[in-house]
């Protein structure tokens, strides 16, 4: 298949489509509204349902009920409509519904910007929503992978009856590149056992994320948690890059994971031996694959649009064995090689001549 | 068909072995179990007219039930057909995914007066304007029942609850909300009335009601609402037989009776 230049957001609306989405609700919010008005305009065409919610509050219960009929079902928003979807997400991942949902991350806190951002690291990775859960979540770096790793999304999503999210900062939904789409995927006819399609021949299903009684509760919780542990078995991926002979690690994830490819093939061509390592799950998190290269490096550099969000995980998996620095850049600021790689430097003149380096902020 | 001669038996049992007619039996689409539902609260009555209205129609098999946050949060065990339970409002966003990924289902949504008219407000105003081929039971007892009776946005001036205790002051809490005739303005709304269930007379009307509610989705008319005024005696703290009373001398007066809006499809029969 050819090449096809592509809108960001207009590649995840289409992926979502081949991957097997059958109904998408939805609220206009930047920068991920040309996603919504791309099904607005594709899904009739292929007789799919789209609707326009009247908030993203309206449109997270949409998807809680279609996913509850067992309908391969999605949403897309940006950092304050996900705030506002908390509530939903919480039911649906309680109640072990299938649903996708694509968060385009914008500047925040409160009503922020609509530049890039990945704010919304704690949000999404961290707290979805109230209750002891974790949502499945990606972070692409470019729109080829954006495109493929949405075409896991509604497996995972029913494999595991749960919430699965692909998120990216603002750029990952406007910029343009070439990709290659893939083909519509095929799915069975018929909805599964558990799902309300009518008590047809059969004794009613009943969908609820009320649990009255403490026992009863915690039952419900420890086989949530049991599920979250068979996801963190299974379902980590993540991309490294020179790591072989690395004495430095720069950690990066989504579009900075892709700057600093830039940043480590500057450094090597000045002769400093540093790797990469993007986490692509940043739930479940490549905590083994991070915690064993921590071992074999002497610093890491922990790059982020945000102000150090990912950075507190690296140090929890890290056990701060190595000095730990960080670069990050807020308000739709992106940080480019030129920010990282004087970082580097520094870290590599803390680790290497540690008195000689007083101005040296750790992280 | 007149309110009269609306079957509230079933009729058309055979004979048993013995030669006794049944006359009277639950209705399939109740399931046989007990309710928590304190003494003298009418959700019971609701639950059986809803499931009598289903048995009539011949849809159970094709019913998805929406419950709400409130004392019905349960209700999806009360019933034999399919259902799940919304967060608290969202019932009439949760209904329209259901329904829009499922045109042939049948889908109710079941809300009391704090679900519906306070937290809710937004959620069934627009499935109301999109004109969604929904039914909904609004079940309006003044209070917010299961946290204990707060005042509700419908609670009548003057009424004094947990959270009014000076009794409702309308310059500091506002007039109450009368949901069902706003709804009524709107094109997509195919039926709306209001019933009370203080009376015989008056359950046989909530019937047919819910009935035409039903009827307004099936027909594909748009959305059919069901305004039920109904009792909470616990926390009106009065006897079963007084909250009736308190129906027709309190609530009715702030709440007049009747249908606001009928389709014209509808009034064919």
């Amino acid at each position: 298949m050819t090449k096809q230049l592509w809108k960001g957001n207009e590649a995840l609306a289409e992926a979502a489509l081949r991957a097997g989405a059958e109904a998408y609700f939805g609220y206009p919010i930047t920068p991920q509204t040309e996603l919504l008005e791309y099904m607005s305009r594709r899904m009739p065409e292929l007789h799919l349902v789209f609707l326009q919610a009247e908030s993203e509050i309206g449109a997270i219960n949409m998807v809680y009920g279609a996913a509850c009929a067992g309908v391969r079902v999605l949403s897309s928003s940006s950092s304050p409509g996900i705030s506002l979807m908390q509530e939903g997400l919480s039911y649906i991942a309680a109640s072990e519904v299938p649903a996708v949902l694509v968060d385009i991350m914008r500047g925040g806190p409160g009503l922020g910007n609509i530049q890039p951002s990945q704010g919304d690291y704690f949000q999404m990775v961290k707290s979805s929503g109230h209750g002891d859960y974790h949502a499945i979540v990606l972070a692409p770096s470019s729109l080829q992978e954006a495109v493929d790793l949405m075409q896991i999304t509604f497996e995972l999503a029913f494999k595991y009856r749960h919430i699965v999210a692909l998120i990216g900062d603002g750029s990952l939904g406007q910029m343009m590149e070439p990709l290659e789409m893939p083909p519509f995927k095929i799915w069975p006819a018929e909805r599964p056992a558990w799902a309300l399609t009518g008590a047809k021949n059969r004794p009613p299903n009943r969908i609820s994320s009320l649990y009255l009684g403490a026992e009863r509760l915690e039952a419900l919780n420890l086989r949530l948690q049991q599920k979250l542990n068979l996801i963190r078995q299974d379902e980590v991926r993540y991309e490294t890059m020179m790591i072989g002979d690395a004495d430095y690690l720069i950690v990066a994830f989504g579009t900075v994971g892709r700057i600093a490819k830039s940043a480590v093939r500057q450094a090597r061509a000045a002769g400093i031996r540093v790797g990469l390592f993007r986490p692509i799950t940043l739930w479940p998190y490549p905590e083994q694959q991070l915690a064993a290269l921590s071992k074999t490096v002497k610093g890491i550099l922990v790059v982020e649009m945000n102000a150090g969000q990912m950075l507190e995980d690296v140090q929890r998996i890290t056990h701060e064995r190595v000095p730990i620095h960080f670069v990050g850049r807020m308000g739709g600021t992106i940080p480019l090689p030129d920010d990282i790689l004087p970082a580097l430097r520094t870290l590599i003149e803390t680790v290497e001549h540690p008195q000689a380096s007083p101005s040296a902020v750790p992280a | 068909m007149t309110i009269d001669t609306i079957p509230t038996q079933t009729t058309s049992a055979p004979p048993t072995l013995d030669g006794m007619q049944l006359v009277y039996q639950a209705p399939e689409a109740l399931a046989e179990t007990q309710t928590h539902y304190c003494p003298g609260c009418t959700h019971g009555i609701i639950h059986r007219l809803i499931a009598e209205v289903i048995d009539e129609l011949g849809v159970r098999e094709r019913i998805i039930g929406v419950m709400p946050v409130g004392c019905a949060v349960f209700a999806y065990d009360y019933f034999n057909f399919d259902g799940t339970e919304a967060a608290h409002g969202r019932a009439p966003a949760m209904a329209t995914g259901i329904k829009r990924t499922m045109p042939d289902k049948v889908v109710f949504t079941y809300q009391g007066d704090g679900d519906i008219a306070s937290i809710g407000g937004n959620e069934i105003l627009a499935a109301c304007a999109r004109g969604e081929k929904l039914t909904v039971i609004f079940v309006n007892n003044a209070v917010f029942g299961m946290t204990g009776g707060q005042m509700a946005p419908t609670t009548p001036a003057g009424m004094v609850t947990t959270s009014s205790p000076y009794g409702r002051n309308v310059e500091l809490q506002g007039s109450p909300i009368h949901l069902t005739e706003m709804l009524a303005m709107m094109p997509g709304v195919a039926y709306a009335a209001r019933r009370s269930l203080h009376s015989v007379a008056e359950i046989r009307r909530t019937k047919k009601a819910i009935r035409l509610a039903f009827d307004a989705q099936i027909k594909g008319l748009g959305l059919g609402i069901v305004e039920v005024l109904s009792t909470c005696p616990t926390n009106w703290r009065i006897d079963p037989s007084e909250a009736m009373d308190f129906i027709r001398d309190i609530m009715m007066p702030e709440y007049p009776l009747g249908e606001f809006k009928i389709h014209e499809e509808l009034k064919k029969h």
